[in-house]
Formats: structure tokens, C-alpha cells, sequence
């Protein structure tokens, strides 16, 4: 079992939260893990990535080679579409499509949905949309990580596991808002 | 044990506080400053009462680590690598006093300089001061060398530089902690004289220094960290040093490589194993993460004995951190297959955060200085050097912790009007104040524009020195006190700061003017409390 991933998304949208989380899962469930993340100046409103590697066998390089991600998770379409050289033949494209505007040359949305479409196995969801519905418009990035619950190869229980652990001390009401954002994620995956 | 799910930076702030920790000095930097950050918010660490709070800058945290030291404790000191710059001198000295309690210099490089002005290799400031040094291939190797790294600098009353790269420092993976080890108890050095550096000592010193060299080496000979794996197929032997051994393995998960490999993680560069694999293979691949220390060392200034594939004969990259698809290419192996970018993703550089501070600020510079054209503004190391991109475009120059305030008073010296700095607050704790002093004693003709935001924001929002105390030391160097002026960066002051700034950039001798408002990421996990 293995499943590298590629998390996308702009400093701050909270991708940083979905490996977490997912580590978490993946240390309970006895897996190997390895995450690199982008720390310092492209925090600040900049392109942000992190490379996530989970195995049952031993894992050397932090950082996935190009061309053998079994998923790209994108919390927005054009930071998601980036890292495309990184995507195995038949990995998924998974991703939010909800466009982050801080900068004044971004690509015509139409644009966006021609290259989208040509992934062969893909998830495009209005996370943002769907996190307001569910009453959290904060829990977009957990609307992600809920859609790609089913194809990390980890029980979803874990994933909620991961949830309490990382907002427990924020309180209740923010770990349910989680919760409900990562079940309806999963749903609108199906 | 279970394991922990940790940062490279945050295994060696736990396996140092395993190891017997008593303080953690240094100042934030990236990719380093998560180690002290983790012993910071470290429980037992709070217990034990570890020294844990922020230096000024990277010279007084490797000193304090020494006077730690000194009193026989176990010290570590951290920093990125253009920090070693700025600990230099006590770095390189600190080889000739040595250490009583361990010493560990963690150093992280910043290769392909995602964040930072250069990609220096920090190793060579080991060979430099002739110091030991180790070079974790994972977060495992990092906890693990803490033990070993006091161990060592005990053994030979030196310090034991730990050096770490970017993708290291900020990968997570698990790590399983070993049995800690007690603090030292205070304990004066067995030779009084031991950090006395008259140049008769010193002499005395550097002798004890150089001969312990072969001893050092036969450490790295005998390292668990240095590794040979033999293989059947001598035509090639693959030296492959810390991270950069990662990225060779990368390639062999399936199968065993066929060729000899040499793993390095202990410096000196083991001479014997060294000798061992270039006698033996045809052609050597020396794969290492930074600049080509080793491949230089083996292939000696003329090149002509032993065939070395490296950095430096374009089989990989001279300059720019490896990754897997490069180190894949290097060992003949076909690229996997991959799409390209589509054409439409352009770039998103990072930008000063909405409602940011520093906007106000600029946008208030900016109309005070377009009458003078470009090229009047000197800046320096923070958030604010975004303020060279558009639509800012407000500041010329960034060179290293310090600068805008010196290059500022040479570029007066030279007649350039107005000559202003525009540096941050943690900065100017750093590296600014001294440049101050030369300023008023010279009598300069400068505008200093110290943006305090409460906090070292770039790295993360750890405390800044100077919180409080900013009018004060401006005062105490000399600065005249009408020309401290404190201006609230908002928009509805924008007339008000811009007066401000014309009359100071008008008054010929050394103005301060500090724009104050905390940092929103600040300000809004204060409204959280």
C-alpha cells in the first residue's frame, strides 16, 4: 500500500491542516509517513504545496517525483493544475474550484475548466460553497479531505480521529463544524 | 514506544531535550527556527526550566551557548546559514576554546534559497574551523545525533555542528524516542584557562585542535551514521551524503542497487572508507545536497586521478537543492512518465497580507519619495521586502540583516539625498542598532524607518527583542529626541504620516521615524485571547 500526494493550494487556505490530519491517520493505523511542507516567505499569500507520502513499507524521499503522485489534492483549481507534471497516469485530480484572486494575471476561468476537464480520473467540487452550506465556510480545506477520504487507503474514523486531535482544544462546537465539513466533503465525492 | 509525527527541526529540539538539554539559543530563521520554537512550547522543557527565549541575533546565542558551556552544561544554538555568518566570530573561535558541557551548532541551509538570500553550505564552515559535523539523512538520524552529538563534543570538549537542509527540516515522519538523559550538573571547565584566548593560548589551542583532527576522523570512520553498502557492479561507486542519500534510495525500493554505495552523515569525510570506494570502482557519483563538498575534496584541485560525477561536470546541477527526478537522470534511469504545466498557471509570488502594516507605511514613503526618483530607500530582511513588488515598489535594495541602516549612511557619505532605511523591528534587535551608533556619531545625513509590528513576522510571529524599548535605545545612542517620531500606519493617517516623513527627510542629521501597529496575525490571535 501506497498513496503519494500533493497537497496545493495559497498560504493560508489551510493545507497545512489537511496533512495533519492525515498524518495523524496514518501514524494511528501503524503506516509510514513522510510530509514536507513549505514553511517562511510563500506562506504570505503565495503558492504553497506539500508533498505527503504514506506506505506500509520504508519511505526515503520527502518529496514525490515527478510523475508518480497518486493524487492531487487542490484546495484552489490553478494552484491544483500546477503541479500536473507531478501526477502518475491514472492518478486523480482532486480538487476545490473556487479561485483565489490575490493576483491581477489570473487565467480565464474557462481556461481553467479546458485543463481541468482533461484529467482522465477526477473530483471538482465548490468546496467553498458546500463549507457555507454545512454552516462553516472556515471548513473548506476539511471539504476537501473529505472528498478524498475513500482513495487514501485509511479508515475514515481515523480521518475524524485526526479532527478531534488537531481542534480539541479549540472547542467543541469548531471539531463538530470539522466533522460535518469532512462528512459532506465525502458525500459530494460519491 | 509510540512514535512521534515531527518536523527535522522539531526531532532535534526533542532528541536534544532528551539528551540532556539545559538551554536552547538562536534566533527564528527559516528553515531553522521551528527547533527552538518546539522546546518553547515543550512541557517537560517548561518543567526543567530549559533556557528557551529568543537571542538578539545569531552571535549572541552562539556566545550564550558557549557561556553555557563553559559552566558545564549541555547547550544547543540554532540558526539558518546565512545566521552562521553572523555568529562567525564566536563560531570559529569556539573551535579553539572548545567546549566543557556539549555543544550542539544546529545550522539549517536553505538550498534553491526558498527563503533567503543565498544557499551557502554550512558544512564548509566546518572543514573551516575544523569542527565535527553530522548530516541526518532523516528526522530519525536528527533525533538520534542530539545523543550522539553532546556525546562526542564532551568527549573532545568541541562543539558538534548539526547540520540540517529545508526539505529536512520542514518534512514530518515518525520518530521513536530513547531514554532521556540527565542534565549536567554545573561544572567549571577541568583547565581554567580554557577560554582564554590570549594569543599564547590560542596558539596552544589551535595545536590541541589540529591534533585531534586524526581522532576525529577515525570518529567518522567508525559512525554509525556512515554507511557502505557493497555492491557486485564496480563501474560506478555513489557517494551520497545526508539528505541526498534519500533521493539515491528513492531509486532502489524494488531492487538493490548493483554499484557500491557510500553513505556520509559524519564529517570529517571519512578517509579510509573514502579511499575504500574510489579504489575499488572505476567511475565515482558523488551526490550531495548543496554545494560540491565532497565531490571537491575527492577530486582534488587538478581532477586528473579519479573519474568524480558530480555537481561540478554538470551531471547534476551546480547550483539548486536535489530532488528525486534529478538524482533519477544522474544514475541513467529514464524519467517517469509526467504531463507538463499547462501553459495558463502563472505565478503567485507571496505578497503583504490585507491589512498589513507596512502597506500604510509605503504607500506614505512612496509619495514622499517619487519626487526623488527611485533608488532612495534601503532595506532589509523581513515581510517588508515584499515591499519591492509591485504595487508597492517602495524599497531598493535587501542584502542581510542590518544593511538598510549602513548602506543607507555610506550612500549619504556619497551625496545621495534622501538616503533612508526602512527596517523591521526584530531587525533592528538583530543588527540595527550598532549601524545607529555609526550613524549619530557621523552625524548622517539618513531617515531611519523602523516598522514595528510587535513581532518577528516572517518567520512566524515570535517575539521581538526590542518590543518596548525602541524610543529608548534610539534615545540612549543619541538620537535627538524631537526627531523620534511615532506614526500609526493607517490609512486615515496617510496625510498626516506623509507630512511626517517630508519633514524628517528635510532635516539634514539622523531622523528615527517609527510607524507602529501590530502585525494582523498579531493582532487577531491577541482579540482570540
Amino acid at each position: 500500500m501506497k498513496r503519494d500526494i500533493i497537497l496545493a493550494g495559497v498560504g493560508g487556505q489551510g493545507i497545512l491542516s489537511i496533512a495533519a490530519i492525515i498524518g495523524y491517520a496514518a501514524v494511528e493505523s501503524d503506516l509510514n509517513l513522510k510530509q514536507a511542507e513549505v514553511h517562511g516567505m510563500s506562506q504570505r499569500g503565495g503558492d504553497v504545496q506539500s508533498h505527503l507520502r504514506i506506505s506500509d513499507k520504508n519511505i526515503y524521499s520527502d518529496l514525490i517525483p515527478q510523475g508518480g503522485a497518486d493524487i492531487i489534492l487542490g484546495v484552489e483549481p490553478m494552484e491544483a493544475l500546477r503541479y500536473k507534471p507531478y501526477l502518475s497516469e491514472n492518478g486523480w485530480f482532486i480538487t476545490n474550484e473556487t479561485p483565489v484572486l490575490n493576483i491581477p494575471n489570473y487565467p480565464e476561468m474557462k481556461d481553467i475548466k479546458i485543463e481541468m476537464e482533461k484529467f482522465p480520473n477526477k473530483i471538482i467540487l465548490d468546496a467553498d460553497q458546500i463549507a457555507k452550506e454545512v454552516g462553516s465556510s472556515r471548513s473548506m480545506n476539511m471539504v476537501m479531505l473529505g472528498a478524498v477520504a475513500d482513495k487514501l487507503g485509511i479508515e475514515y474514523d481515523k480521518l475524524e480521529d485526526g479532527i478531534k486531535f488537531l481542534f480539541g482544544r479549540k472547542g467543541e462546537k469548531v471539531v463538530e463544524a470539522n466533522l460535518k465539513a469532512l462528512q459532506q466533503g465525502r458525500e459530494s465525492a460519491k | 514506544m509510540k512514535k512521534l509525527l515531527l518536523l527535522g527541526d522539531e526531532a532535534v529540539g526533542q532528541g536534544a531535550l532528551d539528551a540532556g538539554l539545559s538551554g536552547a539559543y538562536g534566533y527564528p530563521g527559516t528553515p531553522s527556527t521551528e527547533i527552538i520554537e518546539y522546546i518553547q512550547r515543550n512541557k517537560e522543557a517548561a518543567a526543567k526550566k530549559v533556557h528557551r527565549t529568543w537571542s538578539a541575533n545569531e552571535k549572541t546565542a552562539m556566545e550564550e551557548a558557549l557561556g553555557m558551556s563553559y559552566a558545564g552544561k549541555r547547550a544547543i544554538v540554532t540558526m539558518k546559514h546565512v545566521g552562521l555568518n553572523v555568529a562567525a566570530d564566536p563560531y570559529m573561535n569556539s573551535a579553539l576554546t572548545g567546549a566543557n558541557g556539549g555543544v550542539i551548532v544546529a545550522v539549517a541551509d536553505d538550498p534553491s534559497m526558498h527563503s533567503s538570500q543565498n544557499e551557502q553550505d554550512s558544512r564548509y564552515y566546518a572543514k573551516f574551523s575544523q569542527m565535527a559535523a553530522l548530516e541526518p539523512s532523516d528526522q530519525q538520524e536528527a533525533y538520534d545525533m542530539c545523543f550522539y552529538a553532546f556525546e562526542l563534543s564532551e568527549k573532545y570538549h568541541q562543539p558538534v555542528m548539526l547540520r540540517l537542509t529545508t526539505r529536512l527540516a520542514h518534512s514530518r515522519s515518525g520518530v521513536i524516542r530513547k531514554a532521556s538523559v540527565t542534565e549536567n550538573k554545573k561544572h567549571m571547565p577541568a583547565n581554567p584557562d580554557q577560554f582564554m584566548l590570549l594569543p599564547a593560548f590560542a596558539r596552544k589551542n589551535y595545536q590541541h585542535l589540529l591534533a585531534i583532527q586524526n581522532d576525529l576522523n577515525e570518529e567518522s570512520e567508525r559512525s554509525p551514521f556512515n554507511k557502505y553498502f557493497d555492491g557486485n557492479d564496480k563501474s560506478l561507486g555513489i557517494v551520497a551524503s545526508g539528505l541526498a542519500y534519500n533521493y539515491l534510495m528513492e531509486n532502489f525500493v524494488d531492487e538493490a542497487s548493483s554499484h557500491p554505495i557510500m553513505k556520509i552523515s559524519q564529517y570529517p569525510l571519512p578517509r579510509k572508507q573514502i579511499e575504500k570506494i574510489t579504489n575499488e570502482c572505476d567511475n565515482i557519483l558523488v551526490i550531495e545536497e548543496g554545494m560540491p563538498l565532497i565531490e571537491e575534496m575527492i577530486k582534488g584541485f587538478l581532477g586528473n586521478s579519479i573519474k568524480v560525477k558530480g555537481r561540478l561536470d554538470g551531471t547534476l546541477p551546480r547550483a539548486g537543492e536535489l530532488n528525486p527526478q534529478i538524482v533519477r537522470k544522474a544514475l541513467g534511469k529514464p524519467a517517469l512518465k509526467s504531463n507538463k504545466m499547462p501553459e495558463i498557471v502563472t505565478n503567485r509570488p507571496p505578497a503583504l497580507c490585507n491589512g498589513c502594516p507596512h502597506i500604510d507605511t509605503f504607500k506614505a514613503l512612496n509619495e514622499v519619495t517619487k519626487e526623488y526618483g527611485k533608488g532612495h530607500v534601503f532595506s532589509d530582511i523581513g515581510c517588508y521586502t515584499l515591499g519591492y513588488l509591485p504595487p508597492y515598489s517602495a524599497i531598493d535594495t535587501c542584502v542581510d540583516m542590518g544593511a538598510s541602516l549602513s548602506m543607507a549612511v555610506g550612500a549619504a557619505d556619497a551625496g545621495l539625498f534622501p538616503s533612508i532605511a526602512a527596517i523591521g523591528d526584530s531587525t533592528f534587535g538583530h543588527s540595527g542598532i550598532t549601524p545607529l551608533l555609526d550613524a549619530v556619531k557621523a552625524k548622517s545625513n539618513i531617515v531611519v524607518i523602523i516598522m514595528d509590528n510587535d513581532t518577528t513576522a516572517m518567520t512566524g510571529m515570535q517575539d521581538s527583542q526590542v518590543t518596548g524599548s525602541i524610543e529608548s535605545i534610539c534615545l540612549g545612542i543619541g538620537v535627538e529626541k524631537e526627531h523620534i517620531r511615532v506614526i500609526t500606519p493607517l490609512k486615515k493617517n496617510h496625510e498626516e504620516n506623509v507630512k511626517i516623513i517630508q519633514e524628517e527627510v528635510n532635516y539634514h542629521g539622523v531622523s528615527v521615524i517609527i510607524p507602529r501597529r501590530p502585525c494582523i496575525h498579531v493582532y487577531a490571535k491577541r482579540k482570540r485571547k
